[in-house]
């Protein structure tokens, strides 16, 4: 497991290198925060998204959820077009940074919490319910943002089309510090969660017999996969998704190849290796998208595709087994 | 001491359990028999706060069920329910350690080491360990569930229906475990059975429940009688009594 790890530490190494120094072009003074800048961003977008959806798995017990699956991503869409259909693309363009980043952080965590908090006050904690009551939710949010984006002037949609892919050209340095504000509490709180999921993943009576109640847990968790995926998204946009498709892969392959990777029970092992992976593939994505391959398509459009055809090959290998 | 006090409990308007009291002092092997939806399962998970207690008031000796930290009834008792739907991908070792985190929260200590060790040997799991739960029969996965309850090391045991699953010999040795563990480490044991005979066999008290009350209560002599057997499970099959303990012929 250790080697594993190891060999892990070493990828993310060569690819930071990577990303840092290829096709270097000007001087260091300036390439060294700009470049920095970006890959802090990157390497929070990869820790949280990891992270939210190891804990969502868990709570959810199943292994092919992300939480994207609950409209997360299409919220911030919404709110993105509703600002250009009210104030115009010219007003959406005014809008100081910070306002923006506190607007998107509150919509996307208070309406999660009120989700959940609807949902989980009816007693049970029932999971499946939660979990289909979001996918509705998300087709409904979607389908309101298409009803805005068919009423607004096309030149102002394209505003809206190059906003609501995940950039990561370009990032503001107080975005970057009010998003690490927000995120690393959770990060540390999921990883001191660490060995209650592990006894949460056994299910709820097997939890509820160890003395630990799944549904305590499971509200904390939700709490913090709203505010990872909240950090995360107002940071760089939804990480996949855009108009496409109707959920985001990012989270489910990062989080199957650690999985993989690293098999194990024990979130010790998962969390890590599920954050590392994920700072792995945006980091050295990028890289190779930008730096070797000189292409200009996004790095989340790759992900997208190669991460709808392993959730089809993990359908369908469910289905057999 | 289990203390069960006027405990009813309604399932969509259906009455599951009602004005159950009882009491299960410390030590000896206690078996619920009944039959199907008598609400012996519902009274086990009332106990173990699987289920929320609607109406009345269960103590484990001076932890009142509800009310109590949950860590402090998980060292004291541990149950191990009649569906285990286990979502993680576990090896059996594992599944056993994990009966040990209410003791050390997730940083397993030498004293947890030992104790896995022994309830491995004790279900005789040992060559098992590294094999995932999914990989094994459906018996050894039920010794693997109670093993972890044992490892556990509470001083009261609830296993529902543990004989699912398992041949004659597992059922018997298992049975004859719990025996040993009660006489021998003072622990009791209240266990669901529906095999009449292996409560006749293996148990020292024996509580009858039917349509939500308990009808019969006492040592096995006492409560396993035609009359028993007509009245609450409507069948006439015969009891002969052999070695001084009944056995029903079916």
């Amino acid at each position: 497991m250790i080697d594993r790890f190891v060999l892990l530490f070493g990828l993310l190494i060569l690819s930071i290198l990577g990303f840092m120094t290829l096709g270097a072009e000007g001087s260091w003074s300036f390439l060294l925060p700009f470049r920095g800048a970006k890959l802090a961003a990157l390497m929070l977008v990869g820790c949280c998204l990891a992270t939210a959806t190891v804990l969502f798995q868990t709570i959810t017990g199943n292994r092919i959820l992300t939480p994207s699956v609950m409209g997360f991503d299409a919220l911030y869409v919404l709110v993105l077009t509703a600002l250009v259909f009210g104030l115009g693309a010219a007003g959406y363009a005014a809008l100081p940074v910070p306002l923006l980043f506190a607007l998107n952080m509150g919509v996307m965590t208070g309406a999660g919490l009120l989700l959940f908090a609807l949902l989980m006050r009816g007693g049970r904690g029932d999971m499946v319910k939660l979990v289909l009551t979001g996918i509705v939710l998300g087709l409904l949010i979607r389908a309101v943002t298409t009803f805005l984006q068919r009423m607004i002037d096309p030149s102002e949609f394209q505003t809206i089309q190059s906003a609501s892919f995940a950039r990561f050209t370009f990032v503001d340095r107080r975005l970057l510090a009010a998003t690490a504000l927000a995120a690393l509490p959770a990060l540390a709180l999921a990883w001191r969660m660490r060995f209650r999921l592990d006894v949460l993943a056994l299910g709820t009576e097997a939890a509820t017999g160890l003395g630990e109640p799944p549904r305590r847990g499971q509200r904390q968790a939700l709490v913090l996969i709203c505010v990872l995926v909240a950090a995360a998204t107002a940071l760089a946009g939804p990480v996949s998704t855009g108009f496409a498709g109707p959920s985001s892969f990012f989270g489910l392959v990062v989080v199957s190849l650690a999985h993989l990777v690293t098999p194990s029970p024990r979130h010790a092992v998962l969390l890590p290796s599920a954050a590392l992976i994920a700072c792995i593939v945006l980091i050295g994505g990028q890289t190779v998208m930008e730096r070797l391959l000189h292409l200009a398509t996004p790095l989340p459009v790759v992900i997208e595709l190669l991460g709808g055809l392993l959730f089809l090959f993990l359908l369908l290998r469910k289905a057999q087994g | 001491m289990i203390e069960v006090k006027g405990v009813s409990h309604d399932m969509r308007g259906q009455a599951i359990l009602r004005d159950v009291s009882l009491s299960l002092p410390r030590g000896g092997v206690t078996a619920l028999i009944g039959p199907n939806g008598a609400g012996k399962s519902t009274l086990l998970s009332l106990i173990a706060r699987l289920q929320r207690l609607q109406r009345g008031r269960i103590t484990v000796d001076d932890l009142t069920v509800g009310a109590c930290a949950d860590r402090d009834l998980a060292r004291l008792l541990a149950i191990m329910p009649q569906s285990s739907a286990i979502s993680a991908r576990l090896r059996v070792g594992e599944l056993v350690g994990m009966g040990r985190y209410p003791w050390h929260g997730g940083r397993p200590g030498a004293a947890d080491h030992a104790a896995v060790e022994a309830a491995l040997a004790q279900f005789d799991l040992t060559g098992l360990r590294q094999r995932f739960l999914d990989e094994i029969s459906g018996g050894q996965r039920q010794r693997a569930l109670v093993a972890m309850a044992c490892a556990q090391g509470t001083d009261y045991l609830l296993l529902d229906e543990p004989l699912n699953n398992l041949d004659i010999a597992a059922s018997r040795q298992l049975m004859a475990l719990l025996r040993v563990m009660a006489r021998d480490q003072g622990k009791s044991v209240v266990i669901v059975l529906h095999d009449i005979n292996y409560a006749a066999g293996f148990a020292d008290r024996v509580i009858a429940l039917a349509g939500g009350r308990i009808v019969a209560d006492g040592p096995p002599t006492q409560v396993i009688t035609p009359c028993l057997l007509s009245g609450v499970f409507s069948t006439d099959a015969r009891i002969s009594v052999i070695d001084g303990r009944p056995v029903v012929v079916v």
